[in-house]
């Protein structure tokens, strides 16, 4: 028989449109394919820095998310009680003057009792922009529920942490850690690094409870104890240190090792840098034996320094770091059983990380200057890279463990060197370059400054005249003096609870708060819908934008429906969180490759219009117009401050069209669609490594816009502003913190990094509760989105519990039977399965799977709603009582972080129940399900 | 029944690396999506919003664990497709020649007007490597992608399996296995790339580079012990040793 005849070069599309995807937070570039006008197929785009033409499951499944059956149709109005789902469809003009009406008086008289809280926004400079200019203290985004620990940490430690503000140097590193990274941060950029590295066959060892999808290729299986990944680090350090095997040379010129500490107890500067008139931290020269500013030309710090000024003992950082880590309480013998490890394994780690540092020294010959003015010829890297994720930091130990992963890095010279960790402009940016918080209210005028910022001190906190916090979410308070990206998870329930004040209205935006991404997840959504003795709602008003029928969208009084990522506007910009790549900057945008066909508007489009509306200043121009029609608009035009606007590509210049620094140019859109979405500048070679006392780094950067002037600066083994906090809570300064926190902010808030126990092991009995619970996002699946799609629900439909073999033993479960398990909090009834690869004390499942019947647009016997589950219920935003009368946040006391992962619990096997439990009525659902078949095929007809 | 060619012009296939694949189903989805807009019917779903969502899928990813006789355990993911094989059962059980294997390239199809949704062929696949559509009523397998891998309307660079573009970890190569010089049949030959049950006599095209051997640290610290001989037992001769080393420096 002869073969068919195929048609081997059937036509593609009619036309590919590049964008940004937004399928997670990894903001890759794809080419989507239209045909008839229909978006039919998506892939990677290969100029792109960020994923190089590669893309994830998500990715490539954005076709279903973007034609969603959840997806909102036109603003909504309550018409039900709270939670019910039952709505009306109203008109934009109606939605705006609902808002208004609830807004206008706010701002008029206390701007405060607006409460704007954006979760998932990669539009952060914009939306604080806006809620600055309405005047409310109340901003923040996601990330104090999600991974403010590294991000503080790496800010205050060396001027930028890990994922979006540096990278592996891939292509010269040897051997590779990763400590508690699930699968899916970033996404695209570190499977594409595993590749590399698997390809030339550098060694990867994956430090993690939980043996999946990195950590399953992994050449070494770390099992850790959770919680404790901050001692094993520190017992690392302690050999290192002993052994000698750290970066001296590094060590003196690039960091504050040799800064000179007040050591005099009684002293009210004790444990702070000695100064001089300028304010510079000192060091012994080594040339002469005196005091020096530590970036003197020519200057050769010592790292042993000491000297007596004024009758006060001074000794450099470096000497009391030895005292510290050389103590044998950080000896393999004296940390491993906590760890689950034994002394040896800890042992043999140290050596091979020794070894490959020191042994194989990555050396380029690529000449450069440092900021004191000293020529090199080459520059020399340590080829062991680090990456962490919320597995060390969603702990109540997080900051510090976060920290000491950094110091660990720098001691081995393994930071901006070949072959070590390395930064993505604008960073690095050291958090004295960072903005402090603001929280000056004045009705009817903007907020004093941004809201969100570093602290260095007690003055820098946002509290109010009478100590009380400023602000709802009593962020940047003696609780948390560094909470960095605000608090959102404390959010509901203070603003349910009055404390430190009621709220009228609160203002969400693409956060689901009312169920996966809030602890006590029953607590909330009564918290949402309870009313006082009058029958009102005890937070008055609730505006929800989301593009989805989520759980949220059901406990708001008005909705401001969004459009999918292909029918919008966005950037992704410079001045927020930006895509650059180690060796470039770079941002992009997104852009409407196909037009909405529902009554939705962009939720950035909607604020210009309802800050226009509302007369924010900003937002309107002199005579009161609306200043910009669309996000399109603001995101040409907007000037942040001279020359510099949300994008840095293809801006006006004298001479025409630069980057980074210029005027507006109209047409700026435009270049970035002709050119994929996206626009890159490369690091000067000269320029790549070294990058905080690099001259030609630091003079690219102030052409670029990022910093006005050269600003190098010393990476911060020792971190002053933490020993300021430290001072006051032993009685130092005006600013003091309330008796009951003082024991613990001197204990924490050390300024060199420690290991303490998770909090909850304080407050639940660890007998009663003998198991660590976890969870962990699929590589295919990004938050609560992923469960929508047609396809990639059929990756991760269920979760199961995942119970180690002995557990599985111990309590008589097979696979699929079911277990209770229980918290301080409350328990759970689920499916479970068995697992090997897992540490013999913890259990584990995906997270946000589990759904609210109704929600999603999924018919109410999903199995995602009568199978999955969340462990949110197990988890509290307090943590147990203890007898003292306080309830403490369960949270990271210097950051404020959500401590997801201090959860302990006990197991035993239930009865199998109709469905898991708890199990909650269903919603309405505003949009109905989706359809019975699909069969997804757009024929083009031309 | 129907005939295998004796010989064919090249085998492409893939090689698909186990030490490397992370298991993010990257390949499964870019598949799905390519495949339900090209090549015959599309692939369709079932229920996929409700109780039991099922779709026809040409690539799977399963997950294992295996517990070696020492060390933790650990977990393979294992990519999965037609092997497009030599000697191919699914071919020659087909009663009315829909499936076929082409002559020039090896790559096995289904002649969509021709398959009369039997299930014959996916019966006599040991690898469970065929999906009959439930909604088109015929067999869906993996095409190597024969409409992009030849197609004059992508770009070069993009002819090749929507897999092998996708996938982030590198771990899908695709080429001609029947060429020994080939790019592929260089990194099979290197890594030690194995048949997937040779056994069943299929001769699959495809081939499978074994994970690299893993937890290799067996309690041993002498080779490396060196690399942590002390300077010093405590902070003062520690100290003493940074000052001998700074004045070297």
């Amino acid at each position: 028989m002869a073969e068919p005849q195929l048609d081997l070069s059937p036509k593609v599309s009619d036309e590919v449109r590049q964008t940004t995807c937004y399928m997670c937070a990894c903001r890759c570039g794809i080419n989507v394919h239209l045909k008839d006008g229909k978006v039919a197929y998506i892939e990677g785009n290969r100029a792109h820095p960020v994923n190089k033409g590669v893309l994830c499951a998500k990715g490539s499944a954005g076709i279903l998310q973007h034609n969603a059956p959840s997806r909102l149709r036109a603003p909504l109005k309550r018409t039900g009680p709270r939670g019910s789902g039952q709505f009306e469809e109203i008109s934009w003009d109606e939605a705006y003057d609902i808002a208004v009406s609830w807004l206008k008086p706010l701002r008029e008289t206390a701007p405060e009792k607006l409460a704007f809280f954006t979760g998932r926004d990669q539009s952060q400079s914009f939306t604080s922009f806006w809620a600055q200019n309405f005047g409310t203290p109340n901003y923040a985004a996601h990330g104090g529920f999600c991974s403010v620990n590294m991000a503080t940490a790496g800010i205050y430690t060396m001027g930028g942490a890990f994922w979006e503000f540096g990278a592996p140097d891939w292509e010269h590193t040897k051997l590779f850690m990763i400590f508690g990274v699930a699968e899916d941060h970033d996404s695209n950029p570190i499977k594409m690094g595993l590749g590399q590295l698997k390809a030339r066959g550098a060694k990867v060892i994956g430090v993690n409870p939980i043996r999946t999808g990195y950590n399953a290729v992994a050449d070494e299986w770390i099992g850790i104890t959770p919680g404790t990944d901050g001692l094993f680090i520190l017992s690392l350090v302690h050999e290192l240190l002993r052994a000698g095997r750290i970066d001296v040379e590094y060590l003196a010129r690039y960091t504050n090792a040799p800064v000179l500490l007040d050591c005099d107890p009684q002293s009210p500067s004790y444990g702070l840098f000695l100064r001089d008139e300028d304010d510079k931290p000192q060091v012994i020269d080594r040339r002469t034996g005196k005091t020096a500013a530590f970036d003197a030309p020519g200057v050769k710090p010592d790292l042993t320094g000491h000297i007596r000024r004024a009758g006060i003992s001074h000794v450099s950082v470096m000497t009391q770091m030895a005292e510290r880590y050389l103590h044998p309480d950080y000896a393999p013998e004296a940390v491993a059983e906590r760890c689950g490890l034994t002394p040896e394994r800890i042992r043999a780690l140290a050596a091979e990380i020794a070894r490959t540092a020191f042994e194989e020294p990555v050396v380029l010959n690529r000449p450069w200057t440092d900021f004191r003015g000293e020529r090199h010829d080459t520059m020399v890297g340590r080829p062991v890279a680090f990456h962490a994720m919320r597995g060390i930091s969603a702990h109540s130990n997080g900051f510090q463990t976060a920290r000491a992963l950094h110091v660990l890095q720098i001691l081995l010279g393994a930071v901006e060197t070949p072959g070590g960790f390395r930064f993505k402009p604008p960073y690095p940016k050291p958090a004295t370059a960072h903005p402090k918080p603001h929280c000056r209210v004045t009705p009817g005028k903007p907020l004093d400054g941004p809201h969100l910022g570093f602290t260095h001190g007690p003055d820098d906190l946002c509290l109010k005249d009478d100590g009380s916090p400023a602000r709802i979410d009593k962020a940047f308070t003696w609780e948390n003096p560094m909470s960095a990206h605000g608090m959102m998870h404390m959010v509901i329930s203070n603003a349910h609870a009055g404390d430190p004040y009621r709220i009228d209205t609160l203002f969400l935006y693409m956060a689901n708060m009312a169920w996966n991404s809030s602890m006590n997840t029953r607590g909330v959504m009564e918290m949402l819908s309870d009313t006082d003795e009058n029958g009102d709602y005890v937070i008055p008003h609730i505006i929800y934008s989301d593009a989805y029928s989520s759980e949220m969208v059901a406990y708001a009084d008005l909705i401001l429906p969004d459009t999918t990522y292909l029918e919008r506007h966005d950037c992704i910009s410079l001045l927020d969180r930006p895509i650059c790549e180690p060796d470039a900057a770079a941002d992009a945008i997104r852009w409407p490759v196909v037009e909405p066909d529902r009554d939705v508007r962009g939720f950035q489009s909607a604020l210009c219009d309802l800050g226009a509306r509302l007369g924010l200043p900003g937002f309107v121009t002199e005579d009161g117009a609306q200043k910009y029609a669309d996000y399109a608009d603001y995101i040409v035009n907007h000037i942040r401050k001279p020359g510099i606007g949300p994008l840095a590509g293809w801006r006006m210049g004298d001479k025409g069209l630069q980057s980074g620094r210029g005027d507006v140019n109209a047409a700026q859109l435009d270049e970035y669609i002709r050119n994929g979405g996206f626009f890159v500048e490369h690091v000067p070679e000269e320029a790549a490594y070294f990058k905080p006392w690099n001259s030609a780094y630091q003079d690219w950067a102030v052409q670029m816009g990022f910093y006005d002037a050269p600003q190098p600066y010393l990476f911060q083994l020792y971190v002053e502003p933490l020993r300021r906090f430290q001072l006051a809570a032993e009685g130092h300064g005006d600013r003091q913190p309330p008796e009951h926190l003082r024991e613990r902010i001197k204990t924490t808030l050390d300024p060199l990094p420690i290991w303490y126990p998770p909090f909850e092991d304080g407050h639940v009995d660890p007998v009663e509760y003998p198991v660590h619970a976890l969870t962990q996002r699929p590589m295919a699946m990004y938050h609560s989105w992923g469960t929508q799609n047609a396809w990639l629900r059929q990756l991760h439909g269920v979760n199961p519990l995942y119970v180690p073999t002995a557990l599985m033993r111990a309590h008589g479960l097979k696979d699929g039977d079911w277990a209770r398990v229980s918290s301080a909090h409350g328990s759970i009834t689920v499916p479970v399965i068995e697992m090997a690869a897992l540490n013999p004390h913890t259990v584990w499942t995906w997270n946000a799977i589990g759904k609210r019947k109704g929600a999603w647009a999924l018919s109410p016997d999903a199995p995602e709603a009568t199978k999955g589950f969340l462990l949110n219920h197990l988890i509290h935003e307090l943590l147990p009582p203890k007898g003292d009368g306080l309830r403490w946040a369960n949270s990271d006391p210097v950051t404020g972080q959500a401590a997801w992962f201090d959860l302990r619990v006990k197991i035993e096997k239930s009865a199998a129940p109709d469905e898991s439990q708890p199990a909650f009525p269903p919603l309405a659902s505003p949009v109905g399900s989706g359809p019975a078949h699909l069969r997804w095929q757009v024929r083009t007809t031309s | 029944m129907t005939q295998l060619p004796e010989t064919t012009t090249c085998k492409l296939g893939l090689v698909i690396d186990l030490d490397t694949c992370v298991g993010c189903h990257a390949c499964v989805i870019s598949c799905k999506g390519w495949n339900t807009e090209n090549y015959g019917a599309p692939l369709s779903d079932q229920d996929p919003y409700g109780a039991a969502p099922s779709g026809t899928f040409l690539n799977r990813v399963h997950s294992y664990e295996v517990q070696p006789e020492t060390g933790p355990a650990q977990l393979i993911h294992f990519p999965k497709s037609c092997l497009h094989c030599e000697d191919a059962p699914c071919v020659t059980v087909c009663p009315t020649g829909a499936s076929y294997k082409r002559t020039e390239d090896g790559i096995v199809l289904v002649n969509e007007t021709d398959c009369i949704g039997c299930g014959l062929c996916a019966w006599a696949c040991p690898y469970g490597a065929r999906e009959l559509d439930a909604a088109e009523g015929v067999m869906k397998k993996c095409t190597l992608c024969v409409d992009r891998i030849y197609n004059e309307n992508l770009p070069e660079e993009d002819r090749e399996p929507a897999c092998v573009r996708t996938c982030p970890a590198g771990a899908r190569h695709f080429g001609d296995l029947g060429d020994p010089e080939s790019a592929v049949s260089q990194l099979v030959a290197d890594r030690g790339g194995m048949d997937l049950m040779p056994e069943q006599g299929t001769k699959p095209v495809n081939k499978y580079l074994p994970p690299r051997p893993k937890d290799g640290w067996q309690g041993e610290v002498d080779v490396l012990a060196p690399w942590l001989a002390p300077v010093a037992e405590e902070p003062r001769g520690f100290l003493g040793w940074l000052d001998r080393t700074l004045e070297k420096l």
